[in-house]
């Protein structure tokens, strides 16, 4: 380098070196507010979910023989799993695809950053916005609706963590083998819709056929909904239930470190 | 002065195609370094495998004594690189790219300062989607360069961009190198490399044809030279073509096109005035990098490049 040089000479101050990786989520975070499809689709459909039910009259109703849970009370872990599934499922293998497509991964492939702290910016964003958003879902709902409180926070806690390692493996899975951002929204809606059955959405776990429920168990969104349910009531996770979830997050993230494609 | 970059007999293949053919060529620190041929002649291929974004499938490469594959995360702190079409995020604005990126390395450039120089001052708070193409391409050389690299790889700078927008970049080059920056040039626009590269090497069919230094080439191709004039009074074409350094006469409509060796042009105009014919609009061509070119690579169709 010659003087005219634009590295700081002489007695600059040594600027604590920033970590590449807290950059990156910075900037993905900023992003993610700035395009606003995210965080409207990621928290504002699940709240708009609780308040089309909060309004239901029927919801209001308590569930004989639960001990005086309402219908909505029942509902919330279902609403829960359905803010996680969104964001892991369709929001964050859309924006990485997207970055492939544009040629982003392979421009940080030639920077001492690489894609893979690109993908964990991604992964942190992501799991910031689901505890944001679930917090916000269970305060709107204790507010409004007079729903309770988790009465098992460490539990629920616990299983935010399992049910989101979970889906974001099998989020990044759909990234990985997605060819193009549109082939990734469709395997992303393929995944998501049967998942969300047996997550109960439309048809309550428990009132499923026994093999369904079965099934439902085996599913990430079933073993969390039972998770959550579980915390709902001041009990821990099932041991299956977060196994269920473990098995989810290794097998499709092994996969997609195995198939991702930068290019 | 020693070598930055060296290539030696690289081969890539992908499925039945043959994209490098044993390329080999040495690149000098402080230099500007053209690769040049058109448009699938296996450049860009090249210098992917000299950036270590693809394993060459035979061959040698060595980037600042650093193995492009093996030494990847060491190569990426002194090696900058611009890429053909590849975009940046769109929302994330000039500033904020720049900042992100300079966090990536050891010992990164001022940005501010890059940013002043490359005269995207203004544009800072700007997202990279509202810039236009010329500032897309100055910001993606300013990410370029804001590891403080010792070696800028630039593919394809100037495509897309309007002539005034490219005579700045490569004044931008230009007070790049002049930094101590070694700069590797992928381009099919020879007017480019005529004008920026110490030495260029042509490179065709994935072989490397020539490496020289863009006059030199240009001399080597032995080239005519073009007459072209607007006669103030008709002739036959027999006055000029029997002249004997004349090789070729052509028409359109009003303008004669006379072609021959370095003696034409003075038979031409003394055999005009003799005649009392005024060569009017006269215009004459030399050989250049690009004829050069197309003599070496024996092609002559699809050879007109784009933006002459």
């Amino acid at each position: 380098m010659t003087a005219t040089s634009a590295a700081p000479a002489g007695p600059t101050v040594t600027t604590r070196r920033r970590s590449p990786l807290a950059q990156l989520a910075r900037a993905e975070l900023t992003l993610f507010l700035r395009e606003k499809v995210g965080p409207i689709w990621g928290v504002g459909f699940p709240l708009l979910l609780l308040v089309i039910f909060g309004a239901i009259p029927s919801f209001r109703k308590v569930l004989p023989g639960t001990g005086g849970l309402t219908v909505l009370d029942s509902y919330l872990p279902i609403l829960v799993v359905i803010s996680l599934a969104l964001l892991c499922l369709i929001s964050l293998p859309l924006t990485i695809v997207n970055y492939r497509e544009r040629g982003v991964l392979r421009r940080l492939r030639t920077t001492p950053a690489g894609p893979m702290r690109v993908l964990g910016a991604q992964l942190i964003v992501n799991f910031g916005m689901a505890i944001v958003t679930l917090v916000v879902l269970e305060v709107v709902a204790r507010l409004a609706y007079g729903v309770a409180f988790p009465a098992q926070p460490g539990g629920w806690l616990i299983t935010v963590v399992f049910a989101s390692a979970a889906l974001l493996g099998l989020g990044l899975f759909v990234a990985a083998v997605g060819p193009s951002a549109r082939a990734s929204a469709a395997i992303g809606n393929l995944v998501f819709y049967p998942m969300m059955f047996f997550g109960g959405l439309w048809l309550p776990i428990p009132e499923m056929p026994t093999l369904l429920q079965h099934i439902a168990h085996a599913t990430p969104l079933g073993a969390a909904w039972e998770a959550f349910q579980q915390a709902a009531v001041g009990h821990w996770p099932p041991v299956l239930a977060l196994v269920t979830m473990a098995a989810w997050a290794l097998v499709f993230g092994a996969a997609a470190v195995r198939f991702f494609r930068w290019e | 002065m020693g070598e930055v970059i060296e290539v030696r007999n690289l081969h890539k293949r992908y499925g039945e195609t043959v994209a490098v053919d044993g390329v080999s060529f040495q690149v000098q620190e402080g230099e500007i370094f053209g690769i040049l041929g058109r448009n699938g002649a296996g450049k860009t291929t090249t210098v992917e495998c000299v950036e270590g974004l693809r394993a060459a499938d035979e061959g040698e490469i060595s980037v600042l004594g650093l193995d492009p594959i093996s030494d990847r995360a060491e190569l990426t702190q002194a090696l900058g690189v611009q890429l053909q079409e590849s975009q940046l995020l769109d929302r994330l604005k000039v500033a904020e790219a720049l900042d992100l990126y300079s966090s990536f390395y050891r010992d990164p450039a001022d940005w501010r300062e890059l940013l002043d120089v490359l005269g995207l001052t203004d544009k800072a708070g700007t997202q990279f989607r509202k810039l236009s193409g010329g500032q897309k391409q100055r910001l993606s050389i300013a990410l370029a360069l804001v590891g403080n690299p010792r070696v800028a790889v630039l593919d394809e700078l100037t495509t897309g961009l309007d002539p005034q927008a490219r005579r700045d970049t490569w004044e931008l080059i230009e007070s790049v190198r002049d930094r101590g920056v070694t700069i590797v040039l992928v381009s099919h626009f020879m007017e480019e490399a005529e004008r920026l590269c110490d030495r260029v090497a042509l490179i065709d069919k994935g072989k490397v044809v020539a490496i020289d230094a863009p006059a030199s080439l240009a001399e080597r191709a032995e080239t005519e030279q073009r007459i072209q004039f607007r006669p103030s009074v008709p002739f036959e074409d027999s006055l000029l073509t029997s002249l004997p350094s004349v090789s070729g006469l052509t028409r359109r409509a009003d303008v004669v096109v006379v072609t021959g060796n370095s003696d034409a042009l003075l038979e031409v105009i003394t055999t005009l005035s003799a005649h009392e014919i005024k060569p009017r609009q006269l215009r004459v061509d030399q050989g250049n990098l690009e004829d050069a070119f197309l003599e070496l690579t024996g092609r002559h169709a699809e050879a007109q490049v784009a933006g002459r």
